[in-house]
């Protein structure tokens, strides 16, 4: 700002607020407008989607999150199906996936090769880039194919004897989709649980170790306690991300809106019904009912988003001042 | 006590080797299938591309060949245009969050914004469907584009607020000082010193709406041909991938994969300069 | 002179030097560090002697990018052989640090027992060996009452001391101070300084300052560093009165730094 004469020498603007100060409020203004632009865009996606929704909600009252059967050419329709599939998938999804990002996300603030961790983590951020719609590509034409010929079968004979490893070997299933979605949340929570193991300071790991704690007695007894709940919140997190996920699992779940209470069987979910079936619903019902669906959809990731956030901004704002990737020591410090 | 903890040591030692076993492990397991994907990408892809693909229209089920011109050219008019409407809003807003940030109003609209960027795509392209496409009575490209407009406004935004609000207070001060006004500041002061990391924000959030398929499904469709005018529905990459993968034609898978890998090197390049933008102007 | 040829070496560095990447932060230190006295190092800022305490107890080795090069004898051992492991090290070898970093999580008595409980050691009579400790801390009668609260509930002061406590607690030979005093008022400062005196009755300590008064109170020995080098290396009395460096000379009379 001292490169601007203006702002230094009242000589070359005289002090007449006036037309400034109007100018100035108009700029705020326009500011203030576009951030309730934003809250706006919120107010209207959910009061929309409701406004669609309510031929569904007034004609099918709650028997509609608990109907089994979804037969829109008679009329019938029940969510159970969907709401069943979504949360086996993100489930198994979580099971799969959690245990790993965590170890990946220890390997890169504390356990792993210095040298390595930087490109894995950038690695790992850009792999949470790859739009899903490839994820999906991927798994219809490479590891389904996998899963029918080879695992599948392997779980049957090693794990049969629980039914939700008995079942149709087809490949495409709850089972694809949920390995999909590992494969999609893992770089997720990995980044987030990395933010938050980071967010503990130098300072508690390095007065551990100089007691004489190896590096993993430091993660195990000091680190994670204290980014528990953060950690806690990448999963959930994770779990969000899972539920929205549309497209990946739209083109490997089956699409048959059954609950069999097997993994290998094709099931359906909330996103993916509404891709496949909004552009050709014709029954006002059937459009309601999928909009219906997008309100439950709406609900649970709401849910879950906002206590993840609360969860994370708990962990990482309370130490944001002394989190730091380095330890600032004036003996490096200075120059 | 001393003795004790040097007769437990070896213990301690095996169990911290046996972590850290595991921990590299974790990263063997995450890496394997996410650069599977990439290797079927670029080897499909590569296999499946050629000039073709970039000058000439689909053909219809059974002719062989052809491209996606259309697609390629449809998803980067959807992009440009969504963040023709989405940047400056966002920005907009998100400096104003970070300038008035203990405001009510800034409060409400942070946890929306966070909020927003939570919501599942597929419901913003049911809403704009809703609002948009029934309403004009036919898909449009417009209609896709505001639905990743809705898209990026929460990323912009927060990405501008974070970052602005790691401006130091004293530079805003020492502005202050010189008589300038808070919103001079803002865009001055505050703007100005956050503008790397703000560039770099917006090429992410580029980079993620270009992905973005749920919300074009019933908002931009599809089209076999170019699009006329923003009216009109257009192709898109992301689609087309869904369209063809899901089609019982070899042909049109392989037409998949080489989508996929302009895609993918699309977002790549778009997160490789992003990063690169954030590194430029100070040493990491 | 005579003074410090005769009495034994605890530690000893030798040809030491220090990286942070590429910037070197010390270099080629030989220094004696003499047994059950206090060795204070001074200097103006960034003149390394930070990262000189952290390369006794493989402290400096944490810092990404960090690397060291020479040796540091340990009762005339080398440390940075490859098969001494840096954990038995800083075992031996305490630190206390420049911002009293009690862990939040725990209470009191945790914090006390706190290196044997990372190394998930359960002590025989643990009340017992916190109240030793915090004895020698001079911190019993202050916190007696108080064992289970969190550790960071205390004062600064008091947090600090819980520190030494529970360094003091893994019965160290050596113990390394950065700075312990620099984030304390002189209430707190004065009781940490009288607590050195009567540690050094036991152990070997080391102590960072970037105040040459302290340094003058609390020490046998005083190493002035400047730049990443030892400028010299005398009795207190002798660094303090008549030293014979130019450097040093205008550093303590305060013509620099």
């Amino acid at each position: 700002m001292v490169n601007d004469p203006a702002a230094i020498s009242p000589s070359v603007r005289p002090i007449d607020e006036a037309p400034r100060a109007s100018v100035d409020r108009s700029l705020v203004a326009l500011g203030g407008a576009a951030a309730c632009i934003v809250g706006l865009v919120l107010l209207a996606l959910a009061v929309s989607v409701l406004g669609m929704a309510l031929p569904s909600i007034r004609e099918l009252g709650f028997g509609f999150v608990v109907g089994r059967h979804w037969d829109p050419a008679h009329g019938d329709l029940g969510a159970l199906p969907f709401l069943y599939g979504t949360i086996v998938t993100s489930v198994v999804a979580l099971l799969v996936a959690v245990p790993v990002a965590l170890g990946v996300a220890i390997f890169l603030t504390d356990l792993g090769p210095p040298p390595l961790r930087r490109p894995v983590a950038a690695l790992v951020e850009l792999l949470a880039a790859v739009p899903g719609v490839v994820y999906g590509l991927w798994a219809a034409i490479v590891l389904a194919p996998l899963l029918r010929t080879t695992l599948e079968p392997a779980l049957e004979a090693h794990l049969g004897f629980l039914p939700m490893f008995r079942g149709p070997k087809v490949g495409v299933g709850l089972l694809c989709a949920s390995l999909v979605l590992a494969v999609m949340i893992l770089p997720t929570v990995a980044s987030m649980s990395r933010e938050v193991l980071r967010a503990v300071p130098t300072e508690l790991r390095e007065g551990g170790l100089a007691l004489g704690a190896t590096r993993w007695d430091v993660v195990r007894r000091i680190v994670l306690p204290h980014a528990k709940s953060g950690i806690f919140g990448a999963v959930l997190l994770g779990f969000g991300r899972a539920v929205g996920e549309t497209m990946a699992v739209a083109m490997v779940v089956g699409s048959r809106p059954e609950i069999t209470g097997s993994l290998l069987s094709p099931g359906y979910t909330m996103t993916s019904v509404i891709a496949n079936e909004f552009a050709e619903a014709t029954s006002v019902l059937h459009v309601a009912a999928l909009a219906e669906i997008g309100v439950l959809l709406f609900v649970l990731t709401f849910a879950f988003n906002v206590a993840a956030r609360i969860l994370v901004a708990k962990v990482r704002g309370s130490e944001s001042a002394t989190a730091r990737d380095v330890p600032a020591r004036e003996d490096h410090e200075a120059a | 006590m001393t003795t004790e903890l040097d007769v437990a040591y070896p213990a301690r030692k095996l169990a911290a080797r046996l972590a850290t076993a595991a921990c590299c492990a974790a990263v063997a397991i995450a890496l394997v299938p996410l650069l599977a994907v990439l290797f079927y990408v670029a080897k499909r892809g590569l296999g499946a591309l050629s000039v073709s693909f970039f000058t000439e229209l689909p053909r219809p089920v059974g002719e062989r060949g052809g491209g996606m011109a259309n697609a390629i050219g449809g998803t980067i008019e959807l992009v440009l245009l969504a963040s023709a409407m989405g940047i400056p809003i966002g920005i907009a807003a998100g400096l104003f969050l970070a300038e008035y940030r203990t405001t009510r109003l800034a409060r409400v609209v942070r946890f929306s914004a966070d909020v927003l960027a939570g919501v599942p795509s597929i419901i913003v392209g049911v809403v704009v469907y809703a609002t948009v496409v029934v309403r004009m009575q036919h898909f449009s490209t417009l209609a896709g584009a505001g639905a990743l407009a809705i898209l990026m406004l929460p990323l912009v935004a927060r990405t501008t607020d974070e970052l602005a609000r790691t401006v130091p207070d004293s530079l805003r001060e020492a502005a202050l000082a010189l008589g300038a006004s808070r919103w001079r500041i803002a865009i001055h002061v505050v703007l100005r010193t956050a503008a790397p990391g703000i560039r770099a924000g917006c090429m992410l959030a580029v980079a993620r709406v270009c992905g973005e398929t749920a919300p074009l499904l019933f908002t931009a469709f599809n089209n076999r041909f170019w699009n006329e005018s923003f009216a009109d529905p257009t192709s898109s990459l992301q689609v087309q991938i869904f369209t063809y993968a899901m089609s019982p034609y070899d042909d049109w898978h392989a037409q998949a994969w080489a989508a996929a890998l302009v895609l993918v090197a699309m977002v790549v390049v778009l997160n490789l300069a992003a990063r690169r933008v954030l590194r430029g102007p100070k040493p990491a | 002179m005579t003074a410090r040829e005769s009495s034994p070496e605890k530690m000893r560095a030798e040809g030491l030097s220090a990286w942070f990447g590429g910037k070197r932060a010390l270099k080629d230190i030989t220094l004696p560090l003499v047994e059950r006295k206090v060795t204070a190092v001074i200097g103006p800022s960034g003149c390394g002697k930070s990262t000189f305490i952290r390369c006794l107890n493989r402290m400096h080795e944490v810092v990404p990018g960090a690397r060291t090069g020479g040796k540091v004898l340990l009762d005339g051992r080398s440390i940075y052989t490859r098969d001494v492991d840096p954990v038995r090290v800083r075992r031996r070898v305490g630190m206390v640090f420049q911002k009293p970093n009690p862990f939040p999580a725990m209470s009191v008595r945790d914090n006390v027992l706190a290196g044997l409980r990372l190394s998930g050691i359960v002590p025989p009579d643990p009340n017992r060996l916190a109240e030793d400790a915090l004895r020698q801390a001079a911190l019993w009668d202050d916190v007696k009452d108080a064992l289970d609260r969190p550790g960071g509930a205390l004062s600064g002061g008091q947090q600090q001391r819980l520190c030494i406590a529970r360094c003091l607690a893994l019965e160290p030979e050596v113990v390394l101070m950065d700075e312990p005093c620099s984030s304390l008022d002189p209430a707190a400062t004065a009781k940490i300084e009288e607590l050195i005196h009567e540690l050094r009755e036991r152990y070997t300590i080391v102590i960072v300052t970037h105040s040459m008064q302290q340094a003058a109170r609390v020490s046998d020995f005083t190493a002035f560093f400047n730049v990443g080098e030892l400028v010299e290396y005398d009795l207190a009395d002798v660094i303090f009165t008549k030293p014979s460096d130019p450097r040093t000379e205008d550093y303590i009379t305060g013509r620099f730094g």
